[in-house]
């Protein structure tokens, strides 16, 4: 009798561990257990007599079957719960939503509305510091899910300074290519540098680099378009992309025209070395072809005019990032080197006060001009929560041909193109944060900017960034 | 001249993109070092394992380093954890790896903790509660009941992907689980004086507590993911003096200063738990893993 029992334990046992899990049981769950294996012994004696042959070395293995058969039961349970409730809910189909609140509190020497970068043809977009005292700019919400086995959709809309909402990014992109291959389609960041494709949340700084601003117009540089990126395949990672957009935006110029008005090329190259060491270096290439890309200046008496730049623009990137953390487990201390080295050459028609307003009639000649700049910042966590942050930017003007000036044109000089005074800008910057928990920090930030000429500004900013909703993966 | 330049790079572009001769073993992206375990003992010599992540990193707070990228695009299963425990660098890799084989819903995509119930399921679901997951505590390692689980379910998965091996695979899960059983058992025998005594986990770690019955009367982080803060370490010093623990329990690749602060404080051993494979020298593979947590623990009970 006791052998029998023993042997359907093992054998009821055996058949629930294949086909499901485990879980811990209680006394009162065993005895039920018990009873009904009874039940199922009489009703299935002769089966049983042949499952028990096959079981013959089950004896030794009985009393943790037991246990077993129980867990197995429990399980079953718990998974059938479980699904019901998922059917039930068809508000689990709801994308992925997150939400990045970002405050910031500016305490600047000069006017912000001053602000230029001498010596570069402006773009128009944001490259000024945030306004003075408390502003909510860049404050970022974003959609995603998958949209079936094959695609992926993301959204992302974000208040800019000027409190209108943007929509900087919206794009689906493949996920079943496979063979490395990704296709994304859409407005979306470039995957040209480094900082170019992070989220200004995620950022180490409160603003962007000088030469991020000065040779992509802003924080980060997108277009409506397509990308296609492939991963070698390698023990290393090897990755290239390719993309062709509208080139709307600075460096290129909306234009009403078909076909690809901008495209760029990337090629990352990373890996680790040692537990405690990673890298990741990249050189991309991005050639726009504005035409009547505006931007305003002053002429020689002070009266804002309006010029305009046609012609073509081609940026090299070069970028290098390396991130230590002890044993590669960066929760404790953790440090990071991010450095990007720009080089952009532009050549074409430079267009003097398109509307007139000085009365002196408009004037064009020709333009080129190679101009250079770059960034190397330093982060490193020093104990859990706190990090501090040394970054120093530089930018050269370099070789700029202006034929209206180099001729005469009409009697302009150099005095009139006060914005492309020769001029080699750079910025020192320091910052501390304080992560409250992954999802919240508190930064301090002190810069030293000498973007314009002859006017160093002494930036001071408090800013919070707090992330809400989905757990969202970062960049590396 | 530039031509055969040209002629030479597509030749070798052509070869790095080209299939090369059928590859031997069956590639496995492993997101934790006990996965990594398991897929050996499964797999044999069929399959080689990569493991993303350490016995000394948290897999919650890991990046998506590009070396992991590139590993995850020539995997033919990744094999993770789930319950949200990598949902900060997995989706990334593996939208960036350009593998279509080893996306969520695919078979080459597994994840553990589907396979056992789990614990400490979140009733609110809100960030004041700290870094919760909607799915339940995914550290479903602490109990080696689960790996006997998981182990029935990635030998099945291994056999779907790899039907040339499925018998191979079969057979190795059927022995591996035989042989865990009698782990099992022996386990059970030896955790017998642990049964109801007082601990204090560093964090939440129900698995563990669970299989051995050890009455959890503290836990020194105050929320899951947030570090201890002297306040609450204050508090829980006092609450000890009430209700005493025998000893405090840490994993190896959690940070010390909490545990030992509470441990002096209090006088109690700190016990340092190997939590996963590699943890420390002796916990080579799952069964040594779970030896060396039991001699430590039975060690701490010594006066």
């Amino acid at each position: 009798m006791q052998r029998h029992f023993i042997s359907v334990a093992a054998a009821a046992a055996t058949l629930a561990f294949a086909s499901s899990p485990a879980r811990a049981v209680s006394d009162a769950e065993l005895a039920d257990i018990r009873g009904q294996l009874q039940q199922v012994k009489e009703q299935y004696q002769s089966r049983l007599d042949a499952l028990e042959k096959r079981l013959a070395d089950a004896e030794a293995r009985a009393a943790r079957a037991e246990e077993k058969a129980g867990r197995a039961e429990a399980t079953a349970a718990t998974a059938t719960q479980a699904e019901t409730h998922a059917r039930g809910a068809a508000s689990a189909f709801n994308p992925e939503v997150s939400l990045i609140l970002q405050g910031t509190y500016s305490n600047l020497s000069q006017d912000p509305g001053t602000y230029e970068i001498t010596g570069f043809i402006p773009s128009g977009g944001e490259i000024g510091p945030p306004p003075r005292s408390f502003s909510v700019g860049e404050s970022e919400l974003v959609i995603s899910a998958s949209v079936d086995p094959w695609f992926r959709g993301q959204f992302t809309a974000a208040l800019t300074p000027e409190n209108e909402v943007e929509v900087e990014e919206a794009f689906i992109q493949t996920l079943a290519l496979g063979h490395g291959f990704g296709l994304k389609a859409g407005r979306f960041f470039s995957g040209i540098g480094y900082i170019n494709e992070q989220h200004p949340h995620s950022w180490d700084f409160v603003d962007a680099p000088l030469a991020q601003r000065a040779f992509l117009g802003g924080s980060n540089y997108g277009d409506d378009g397509v990308q296609l990126k492939w991963l070698a395949p390698a023990p290393f990672f090897l990755e290239l992309g390719a993309e062709a957009g509208r080139g709307k935006d600075f460096p290129g110029s909306d234009r009403d025209k078909n076909g690809i008005n901008s495209s760029a090329f990337f090629v990352h190259v990373g890996g680790d070395a040692g537990a405690s060491h990673s890298w990741r270096a990249g050189l991309s290439y991005l050639r726009s072809t504005p035409v009547d890309r505006g931007y305003e200046d002053l002429d020689s008496t002070g009266v804002p005019v309006a010029n305009a730049f046609s012609g073509s623009s081609k940026l090299l990137i070069a970028d290098l990032v390396w991130k230590w953390a002890p044993n590669g487990d960066p929760r404790d201390r953790n440090f990071k080197l991010q450095g990007e080295y720009y080089r952009r050459k532009e050549s074409g028609t430079l267009s003097f006060d398109t509307l007139d307003l000085s009365g002196f009639g408009s004037q064009s000649g020709g333009y080129d001009a190679e101009q250079s700049g770059w960034y190397l910042q330093g982060v490193y966590q020093f104990m859990p929560r706190w990090r501090v942050g040394l970054r120093y930017d530089r930018l050269d003007s370099g070789d700029v041909t202006n034929d209206m000036v180099l001729f005469n044109t009409g009697g302009l000089t150099a005095a009139d193109f006060p914005g492309l005074a020769p001029h080699d800008p750079d910025r020192l910057t320091a910052m501390l944060d304080y992560s409250f928990s992954e999802f919240s920090r508190l930064r301090l930030q002190y810069a030293r900017d000498d973007a314009r000429l002859n006017a160093g500004d002494d930036q001071f900013f408090v800013q919070y960034i707090m992330s809400l909703g989905a757990h969202g993966a970062h960049k590396w | 001249m530039v031509g055969g330049v040209g002629c030479r790079f597509a030749l070798a572009l052509a070869l790095l993109i080209l299939p090369g001769p059928a590859a031997a073993a069956l590639g496995i992206f492993a997101c934790e070092p006990e996965w990594g375990a398991l897929a050996r003992e499964l797999g044999g010599d069929r399959v080689s394992v990569y493991e993303a992540t350490t016995a000394l990193q948290d897999p919650h707070r890991i990046e998506a380093r590009p070396s992991l990228i590139a590993r995850a695009r020539g995997a033919d299963l990744v094999m993770c954890t789930g319950a949200e425990l990598e949902s900060g660098w997995l989706p990334l890799v593996l939208r960036e790896s350009g593998n279509a084989r080893v996306q969520p819903g695919r078979p080459g995509y597994f994840e553990a903790a589907r396979f056992v119930p789990l614990q400490e399921k979140p009733l609110r679901l809100d960030r004041s509660e700290g870094d919760i997951h909607a799915g339940g505590n995914p550290h479903i390692q602490g109990d080696p009941r689960n790996i006997g689980a998981v182990a029935s379910a990635l030998g099945q998965r291994l056999a779907e992907i790899d039907p040339p091996n499925a018998a191979f695979y079969r057979e190795r899960a059927r022995d591996f689980e035989a042989r865990w059983s009698a782990a099992l058992q022996r386990w059970q025998a030896r955790g017998a004086p642990l049964r109801g005594v007082p601990v204090v986990l560093q964090h939440r770690d129900p698995y563990l507590a669970g299989w051995l019955d050890l009455r959890v009367v503290g836990v020194l982080e105050p929320r899951p993911g947030m570090e201890a803060t002297t306040a609450h370490l204050a508090a829980l010093a006092a609450s000890l003096e009430q209700e005493p623990a025998r000893m405090v329990l840490r994993p190896a690749y959690q940070p010390d200063r909490a545990s030992r602060w509470l441990a002096e404080r209090a006088k109690l051993p700190v016990v340092v738990l190997p939590f996963t494979v590699g943890g420390n020298e002796r916990a080579r593979d799952l069964f040594s893993l779970y030896d060396d947590t039991l001699d430590r623990l039975l060690a701490a009970l010594k006066p």
